[in-house]
């Protein structure tokens, strides 16, 4: 089955949540929406389940038109993000569920519901929950649940609101690897939002980077982490330093920065904005630098500078802080090295969402 | 706290106590000969009976008009809302007296009950019905708050699983409400077992027939029968104990997944 999304459209009153989202989802995919609070994703995805209702666009599955189809008839795992795991049922019926509220001539008997679930239960490695009530679970146990509630009725698309969003770092980090190997087990279809760049990255073959009603990129995880093809989807992914530029036969010049790591961009001469991650920016003590050191607090393992440039431009860089460059301390002037960046056209302020073509290192080129 | 405490002690605990008292007094052969006196008997199971047909009532339609408050918008609305607690706030009396003056054989609509064969006004019906008509609130507002609170995902979740509407009903609304629904229903039911105000204008009071147990207690202490009425009021004291026994145990029951750790 494949999944096609058209043009999908989706207003509250007057405002837009969804303008106009385009996307195709291959079988056995895992892909993941990622996006700031607010973007739209949980609305997607409960469009895509039947429990809301686009004001224009299509949705068809398997060349199937789902829009034309209820909730209760197309069979989505949803996942909720809270997990609305029935309270008043055990771990055992909640997984059943989906199984006995089947029509009277597709039910499986009792015997084999209960074997299904037990062999769920295993799969999910819960099985000494089964008799629990959801109050008497933790919040890790709980999604694994929601999931095998989910699973249980062997989903066309498997919908994941924030699975993990609720959970502490180190369930997180588990359920997490633990996700990846059900869906590689099962090859079940799997969308799942998140708001975590790591987890849609480490987790996602596809990621789907939505803001403001609208999908800001599609890619690989490595190729979006590398080549961020629009201003929002560059700082939504941590590339937070902005310097004012000037480009000339696709070398980037400005004061006190020393462009020569960055590869040559095919772009027209003229200001241009270089988007760069703290961590890509290396301080080089000079006397005659244009960026003097404001600020530098260590966190243990990094050493984290506020740089202060010429025309109010404000930098940040980071380096590890065993490596023990001499001379980085406050007041320091420094000239600034990239090694990896980002180049949209246009000065600051409301820099134009144009994507444009992304700024190799040189390094990467070799 | 204590004076709460004491405040329940003196206000419910004490004239129970006397109550009991009141019947240990009279020891158990005469209880057994008062219960069980042909026009007591009839009275307990006239009231028993309309209690009983009224609250099932009440438990269909209060659980009902919970619903329609809940989910549906409608012009009128808020006022549909504020007319559910009229019954309490009206005295019984004029309950009861507008209740026969409607169902009377010239009322309303008596008018086209009794020419259908369906007297109300001096029956059981007009019993259960005055019943009904003072106790119903219990069900409805008990029920209407936790339907309002209860979280839509739970539905949501239930429909992506493929459950239609009355199995989402069935499986897991009615399990939620299931509970505060019991406490409507127990409290309707007692609140049945009591009423005097409203059913008096209504029943026609005819010995052996229409006349409720609360009445005959009244009528009984008016005989300066203190026995007799203590008697009676010491078996609808029992009758509504036993009920709220019962009543806790359900609830107990339906809230079972709640109790332990959280
Ligand atoms: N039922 C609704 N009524 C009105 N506004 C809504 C509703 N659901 C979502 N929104 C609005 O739509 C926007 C996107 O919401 P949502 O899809 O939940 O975003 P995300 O899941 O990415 O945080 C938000 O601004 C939210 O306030
Ligand atoms: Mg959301």
């Amino acid at each position: 089955m494949t999944m096609t999304i058209r043009n999908l459209t989706r207003r509250f009153g007057q405002t837009e949540v969804l303008r106009g989202i385009d996307l195709t989802v291959e079988k056995g995919e895992l892909v993941a929406l990622l996006g700031p609070s607010g973007s739209g994703k949980t609305t997607l995805l409960r469009i895509i389940s039947g429990l809301d209702w686009p004001d224009a666009g299509q949705l068809t599955v398997a060349g199937g038109d789902w829009l034309a189809k209820k909730a209760e008839e197309r069979r989505t795992g949803f996942v909720f993000q809270h997990y609305a795991l029935f309270p008043h049922m055990k771990v055992r019926d909640n997984i059943a569920f989906g199984l006995t509220v089947l029509p009277r001539d597709r039910r499986p008997p009792p015997v084999q519901i209960r074997a299904r679930v037990a062999e769920l239960l295993q799969f999910l490695q819960i099985p000494h929950l089964a008799d629990r009530y959801p109050s008497e679970l933790s919040g890790g146990q709980r999604q694994r649940v929601a999931l095998g509630r989910a699973l249980a009725i062997d989903p066309e698309v498997l919908l994941l609101d924030e699975p993990f969003g609720a959970l502490d770092a180190q369930v997180r980090r588990d359920l997490r690897r633990w996700l990846r190997e059900v869906h590689d087990a099962t090859g079940t279809t799997t969308i799942f939002v998140t708001h975590d760049q790591e987890e849609a990255f480490e987790l996602a073959d596809r990621v789907v980077v939505m803001g403001a009603g609208q999908i800001e990129q599609i890619g690989r995880p490595d190729e979006i982490y590398d080549h961020p093809a629009s201003p929002f989807t560059a700082r939504f992914l941590g590339l937070t330093v902005e310097i004012p530029v000037n480009l000339r036969a696709g070398r980037i010049e400005a004061p006190g920065l020393d462009g020569s790591a960055l590869s040559r961009r095919a772009m027209a001469d003229g200001p241009a904005t270089l988007f760069l991650r703290p961590s890509d920016i290396t301080p080089v003590p000079d006397p005659e630098g244009a960026f003097r050191i404001t600020e530098a607090v260590s966190t243990g393992a990094l050493l984290r500078l506020r740089l202060e440039g010429p025309a109010d431009c404000i930098a940040e860089a980071e380096l590890p802080r065993r490596a023990g460059v001499p001379g980085l301390i406050p007041g320091q002037r420094v000239r600034l090295r990239p090694e990896a960046g980002q180049i949209f056209p246009g000065g600051p302020g409301p820099v134009q969402a144009a994507a444009v073509p992304s700024l190799k290192t040189k390094e990467s080129l070799q | 706290m204590g004076v709460t405490l004491s405040y329940l002690g003196v206000i419910v605990l004490l004239p129970v106590i006397a109550l009991v008292l009141k019947g240990a007094e009279i020891g158990p052969a005469r209880f057994w000969a008062i219960t069980t006196a042909p026009r007591t008997l009839a009275a307990l199971q006239l009231t028993l009976l309309a209690a009983t047909m009224a609250t099932i009532f009440n438990a269909l339609y209060g659980l009902l008009m919970a619903w329609v408050l809940v989910r549906y918008e409608f012009p009128g609305k808020r006022i549909l809302d504020a007319l559910v607690d009229i019954p309490f706030a009206l005295p019984t009396a004029v309950a009861g007296l507008a209740l026969s003056a409607l169902f009377a054989a010239n009322g309303w609509y008596g008018a086209i009950l009794e020419p259908m064969g369906l007297p109300v006004v001096f029956t059981i019906w007009g019993v259960a019905i005055a019943m009904s008509f003072t106790s119903i609130p219990f069900v409805i507002r008990a029920v209407q708050p936790v339907l309002e609170d209860l979280d839509p995902q739970y539905e949501q979740a239930a429909r992506t699983l493929g459950a239609g509407r009355f199995t989402i009903f069935a499986r897991v609304i009615f399990p939620a409400i299931l509970p505060a629904f019991l406490v409507g229903v127990t409290l309707s039911f007692a609140r049945s077992l009591g009423e005097f105000g409203a059913v008096v204008f209504i029943a026609g009071n005819l010995p052996m027939k229409t006349e409720i147990a609360s009445l005959l207690a009244v009528i009984r202490l008016e005989e300066y029968d203190y026995n007799g009425a203590a008697v009676i009021a010491l078996v609808l004291l029992l009758i509504a104990l036993l009920l709220l026994v019962v009543s806790n145990l359900l609830q107990a029951r339906a809230l079972r997944y709640k109790g332990k750790t959280a």
